[in-house]
């Protein structure tokens, strides 16, 4: 009995990681990351820049070994069975993981035919891609023509010419239009629906809101919270209020107003004119406004909002994703 | 086709993929049936398909092997031939079989630079996660490089047979030539190789493959006799791998190739390979 509750929870994990380290220099670029992510989810791995994502994807990818720790991809060891892995799993990088200079239908009949299908398969399944992703008008285009978001859709077409059990999108949205950058949802989600597994990275708090059914939080290689959108939002907050003043020289005196009003701790933003608090009553922002408007504090911008990475970031960590970046330049 | 799937089709060119053909989507998602495995061979064969694209795509990358050969024997023919023989077409006799030697040497590094190319792009991280037989991406386009070689090495002789370039050896000897050459270049190509994954850009590799090509290949008997040359320099040349391969292809031509210099060149090739292509999968399959 104890035996097939073991086979039955190694069956449900797509990616369980326990103590991943890679060490750069003297800098840990990914410190102590465990993971345990299920079969048929979509899970977001969220953090700035050069915190650690894409060395994490890496590692679990079979491209980089691990200074420490270890991982099982459906119950296979990361070191061990490398090559088993690789049948299940498929990875789009953050830069275009295709050759540019070939055509989109090069590309895709490319991976098809190394994929081991025959060439006349190969070009069946390379033109159904195409039509499916909306590139078929483009298939004979080189790839170094086609727009970011074309880009990017071709790049996840190769990734898919086999359907793999376990999808790395390393921020695959990053620098798209919000057209483009639904277009690359809708297939995500069209993935999840037939089972595959995705473990994506991003910047957005959005993304990983609308895509993920669990979001890793992660910063200096540590993963610093875990969980479902709702339950890290909640842990931000409902909402955030942002407040550009005109004068720099108002700053102490909003300061004491908002936390005084919202009850809660001010932050700076990069500039000594920008202040965010968390703010849970909108009757109370307006309120506080209010109170800036009788001690003649002008207010350039304001805006409610919900919260957003950087939010995220003040109230796990107490600084910012900017202060974070300057504070570190590796990968 | 009904109208009202017309109008649908329409709308999708239109909208890309929003909408209505999201259950094409998922249809194509569906369908992505794993097949077996490809073979070491076919995926060698897929690689150098790529390879051969990518010449089609980008003709100009095929000026090293034609217009550098004719540049290359114009060039040293005629500035060269009068001071070194006394007269061009003597020289010329002398010279082609080693400038055809220097000329491919040279560019096996472009095999080592299209690579660098790769790592920096993600395309390199592709390949290395299909369960693929990892060799075959360069094997794929190192036969492509050999084509090219050929290539060079025709062009070359073509014109040193326009210039009065008389080959002794015949069809026969010229063939035998040029595959050692080939073999020769093959070998010399996975140093390139494994060099491009560990530098940091094509710039470095550039002027590593200069540096090292300069006078591996002007401090040889490519373009005089070595007994001319003090001794201690003689020393090098005879050691000199490039020395090795000009002595048996100017032989081979010239209808004086012995089987001690076939060995000869074999056997450099077969060192090189030994060295360099394993260490070149190594740092393939583990490059950062």
């Amino acid at each position: 009995m104890k035996e097939d509750k073991k086979i039955l929870q190694k069956n449900d994990w797509a990616i369980e990681a326990n103590g991943l380290v890679k060490i750069y220099g003297k800098e840990a670029a990914v410190d102590g990351v465990d993971l345990a992510i299920q079969k048929g989810t979509v899970y977001g791995f969220l953090g700035p820049n050069g915190a650690g994502k894409t060395t994490t994807i890496r590692m679990l990818a079979t491209l980089l070994p691990a200074d420490a720790g270890s991982a099982r991809i459906f119950g296979n060891d990361l070191v061990s069975d490398g090559a088993a892995i690789r049948k299940r799993i498929s990875l789009t990088g953050q830069y275009a993981s295709i050759d540019e200079d070939l055509t989109g239908i090069e590309n895709l009949m490319l991976i098809a035919r190394l994929m081991g299908y025959t060439r006349r398969q190969a070009k069946t399944r390379a033109m159904e891609l195409l039509t499916a992703f909306g590139l078929d008008h483009a298939a004979k285009r080189q790839v170094k023509k086609y727009s970011g978001g074309m880009r990017r859709r071709i790049d996840i077409a190769a990734s898919i010419v086999v359907t793999p059990d376990l999808l790395f999108l390393d921020e695959p949205t990053s620098g798209l239009d919000p057209r483009s950058r639904n277009q690359v949802w809708d297939i995500i989600r069209a993935l999840v629906r037939t089972g595959t597994t995705v473990m994506l990275t991003t910047q957005y708090l959005e993304e990983a809101d609308q895509l993920a059914d669990r979001i890793g939080v992660i910063q200096r290689g540590k993963i610093i919270a875990e969980g479902t959108s709702s339950e890290l939002k909640a842990s931000v907050g409902r909402g955030t209020l942002n407040v550009q003043l005109v004068h720099a020289e108002d700053r102490q005196l909003a300061i004491d107003i908002l936390e005084d009003y919202l009850g809660a701790a001010v932050h700076l933003g990069t500039d000594s004119t920008s202040l965010t608090a968390q703010a849970d009553d909108s009757i109370r922002v307006g309120e506080a406004l209010g109170e800036f408007a009788r001690r003649r504090i002008e207010v350039s911008d304001f805006s409610l909002g919900r919260p957003s990475l950087d939010e995220v970031f003040l109230t796990l960590t107490g600084h910012s994703t900017e202060q974070q970046d300057s504070g570190e330049e590796i990968l | 086709m009904t109208v009202q799937q017309q109008t649908r089709e329409t709308a999708s060119a239109a909208n890309g993929i929003e909408g209505s053909t999201d259950e094409r989507l998922l249809q194509a998602i569906a369908s992505g049936k794993r097949p077996d495995p490809a073979s070491g061979w076919s995926s060698t064969m897929a690689f150098a398909s790529r390879a051969l694209l990518r010449i089609k795509h980008i003709p100009e990358q095929m000026f090293d092997v034609t217009l550098f050969p004719i540049i290359f024997l114009l060039m040293f023919t005629y500035l060269f031939g009068g001071a070194i023989a006394g007269s061009t077409s003597d020289y010329l006799q002398f010279l082609l079989p080693g400038i055809l030697v220097m000329t491919v040497a040279q560019i096996t590094v472009y095999t080592g630079i299209d690579l660098n190319n790769d790592i920096r792009k993600g395309i390199f991280d592709r390949f290395r996660t299909l369960p693929i037989w990892l060799p075959s991406a360069l094997i794929g386009a190192l036969l492509v490089d050999v084509v090219r070689y050929t290539m060079a090495s025709v062009v070359m002789i073509a014109l040193g047979l326009m210039l009065g370039f008389r080959p002794e050896g015949g069809a026969v000897g010229i063939f035998l030539a040029i595959a050692l050459v080939l073999v020769f270049s093959f070998s010399l190509s996975w140093i390139w190789t494994a060099l491009g994954l560990i530098v940091r850009s094509e710039k470095s590799l550039m002027m590593m493959s200069f540096l090292v090509m300069m006078p591996l290949t002007f401090i040889s008997n490519v373009f005089v006799d070595p007994t001319t040359l003090p001794t201690w320099l003689q020393g090098f040349v005879n050691i000199n791998p490039i020395s090795t391969l000009a002595t048996a292809v100017r032989g081979f031509m010239h209808g004086m190739g012995t089987w001690q210099q076939v060995v000869n060149v074999l056997l450099v090739s077969a060192i090189m390979t030994a060295i360099f292509a394993p260490l070149t999968m190594y740092l393939y399959r583990n490059k950062k």
